[in-house]
């Protein structure tokens, strides 16, 4: 459902007509379902600190109680994980587990794999998105209005319906007859064929104003020197929303991956595939630790990226 | 600005033309060429992964597949094949079971939260972080996580049941194929976890959107909490609250990961938790020996027209009037 979050901001973009967003007043907080004035009083006072409160202790329960068992059943010993009750902390601390995680599951070689197949995704969708939506924004083409309405239409099918035939073709590629399973291009090629990314932005492109590139078309730039010189350093905002959901879109994936890259040795398995593999018949408290090891370098992105990522989100949501 | 116009101003001049038209039109050639390079390589992807598996399916959903290789025209009984295996119906149920449990679970909580969310003046930040954290962790890892706390044994949430001497669960594993089963519900309870902070942030902007002069009005009209949230809150994000309705249901029609890794790639006790997609991906790669990429092309086939139908009587049904 990470699609849905995207694509939900495109819907919403296309389909609110209303205006873009309201100045908000800096001064007084707009006013929202309680007034300020409710809240100011003593008893609205009382009753918002507690369910302030009530919330807090709530939802760090439910979104982050999980999490401290993902890091902490990972410190346990086999034994323990799976002892009943369970213990709500490791009565013994074994942190080689983590370690023993790393060796058996081979988490490194799965953590490399992912990487390497989410950035180079992330650099096909770059380099050939970008440049076809220059192409169909600035440039042009005959045809190219086509071209655009039968890339937009792929939008309308449902992904999970093309996992069979797109596994068939990728075992036998027409014309080429070359098989990619098993090949990261299996990943990284099919990952181009995003609407969304061509929707997103050439969107971007058109707001763009012609001025700036006649003017260097005048200057006599070629086409190639406009996109890097002019193009793109303007459209970094959108590049950035393309990156981070063109990696998490890649690092999220399982079906996918399972099918063109699962093998008997995580030798080329994504983390997800790989650890799901490896939980058949191994012990809890080693699939635990090896699921907080792939947690973290997301959630390590996830904060240090967190503001592009709330606003990649929530544009969509306001904007008409 | 004033360099453009003056740049724009030094036109060739009539003298010119005629030179220029035959140079125009081998240059408009090459305008375009230059064109199709830059679109070449996303067309070329297009093609190959988007198109022709698109085209492939229908065609395949037709066929068979002949001893030696290859595929002959076999009419519609891959469909009447798929119509009559029991499990078809178990899968569609399923399917139908989860959308409409999380509709009421992974629909109404985000909003409900994003409502409450939009009251609270502190601590927007750290919640927002908190509900979407989840969103952000690998499938595998955070529904392993699931599986370990779903274990009837040592799960840890059948050990707070027990602490709260309610009765205990199998959770995923329970038997039961009542339409509304434990399992399903588990499944679900695990997949709003990790996906309601999206749609929470979404509704969060577009409340953040409405003009306080609306629930001022609607206060002094004597609109209590409620009748505010029903008349106010609801109308101005409709909006948004029909777009995501759309989303959330084609997207958990298409449900896979959820099901198949809680239940360890099997479908669930007596299939109570088998989905579409996970029949379809059955058919296509799990029945050794006998694996049908035409029944699963047919019954992918069947899943788009299904959501097309859907989402056109949807959009019809929510249409704006007037």
């Amino acid at each position: 459902m990470a699609g849905l979050a995207t694509a939900g901001s495109w819907s919403a973009r296309r389909r609110n007509g209303a205006s873009a967003a309201r100045p908000t007043r800096t001064a007084t907080p707009t006013r929202t379902l309680i007034s300020s004035a409710q809240l100011n009083r003593r008893r609205g006072r009382i009753t918002y600190r507690i369910i302030l409160t009530l919330v807090v202790v709530v939802f760090t329960l439910v979104f982050i109680g999980p999490l401290y068992f993902l890091f902490a059943d990972g410190l346990k010993s086999t034994q323990e994980a799976i002892a009943t009750p369970p213990t709500l902390y490791p009565h013994q601390l074994i942190p080689s587990t983590y370690l023993t995680a790393w060796n058996r599951l081979d988490v490194a070689k799965l953590l490399w794999n992912t990487l390497y197949y989410a950035f180079g995704a992330l650099a096909f969708q770059l380099v050939f998105d970008v440049t076809a939506a220059y192409a169909l924004s600035k440039l042009r083409p005959a045809l190219g209005n086509v071209i655009l309405f039968l890339m937009l239409a792929t939008l309308m099918i449902p992904a999970m319906v093309l996992v069979v035939p797109l596994y068939v073709t990728v075992v036998s590629l027409p014309i080429l007859h070359i098989n990619l399973v098993g090949s990261p291009a299996a990943i990284w090629l099919p990952s181009v064929a995003n609407a969304f990314n061509i929707f997103l932005l050439k969107r971007f492109f058109d707001s763009i104003p012609t001025d700036y590139i006649d003017a260097a078309q005048i200057d006599g730039a070629s086409r190639l020197t406009i996109l890097r010189r002019i193009v793109l350093p303007i459209s970094r905002p959108i590049l950035g929303v393309v990156a981070i959901f063109g990696l998490v879109a890649v690092w999220k994936d399982f079906l996918w991956p399972l099918l063109v890259e699962y093998g008997y040795t995580p030798t080329r398995e994504t983390l997800n595939v790989g650890i799901w593999q490896a939980s058949i018949g191994t012990p809890e408290n080693l699939i635990i630790a090896a699921s907080a090891m792939a947690a973290v370098p997301t959630i390590v992105f996830f904060l240090i990226f967190q503001r592009n990522i709330m606003a990649g989100l929530t544009a969509g949501g306001i904007r008409g | 600005m004033a360099d453009v116009v003056t740049l724009r101003k030094a036109q060739p001049g009539p003298g010119a033309t005629r030179r220029a038209a035959t140079s125009r039109y081998g240059h408009r050639i090459r305008r375009n060429l230059s064109a199709y390079a830059f679109l070449i390589g996303a067309v070329l992807c297009f093609t190959f992964f988007s198109w022709y598996p698109i085209v492939r399916e229908v065609i395949m959903s037709f066929q068979k597949a002949v001893y030696g290789g290859g595929y002959t025209w076999d009419g519609w009984r891959n469909y009447t094949r798929i119509i009559h295996d029991p499990m078809f119906w178990q899968a569609w149920r399923n399917t139908l079971e989860f959308t409409l449990l999380a509709l009421v679970i992974g629909y109404a909580v985000p909003f409900c939260v994003a409502i409450l969310l939009n009251e609270l003046r502190h601590a927007r930040g750290y919640l927002r972080i908190l509900v979407y954290l989840p969103v952000m962790l690998p499938p595998a890892a955070a529904l392993l996580l699931f599986s370990y706390f779903y274990n009837p044994q040592y799960g840890l949430f059948d050990d707070i049941l027990r602490l709260l001497h309610l009765p205990t669960s199998q959770w995923v594993l329970q038997p039961g194929t009542g339409f509304v089963s434990t399992a399903m519900i588990s499944v679900v309870i695990a997949s709003t976890w990790m996906n309601m902070g999206g749609a929470t942030l979404i509704y969060l902007a577009a409340l953040q959107n409405i003009p306080g002069e609306l629930y001022e009005a609607a206060e002094l009209d004597g609109a209590g909490l409620f009748s505010r949230i029903r008349h106010v809150t609801i109308p101005q994000t409709r909006l948004i609250l029909i777009t995501l309705l759309l989303l959330q249901v084609v997207a958990t029609m298409q449900m896979f990961v959820e099901a198949f890794v809680l239940t360890n790639g099997g479908g669930g006790v007596g299939n109570n938790t088998q989905s579409v997609v996970m029949l379809m991906y059955q058919y296509a790669f799990a029945y050794s020996g006998a694996s049908n990429y035409n029944s699963a092309s047919a019954l992918g086939v069947m899943l788009m027209v299904v959501l097309a139908v859907f989402s056109g009587g949807f959009l019809w049904a929510t249409r704006e009037r007037g």
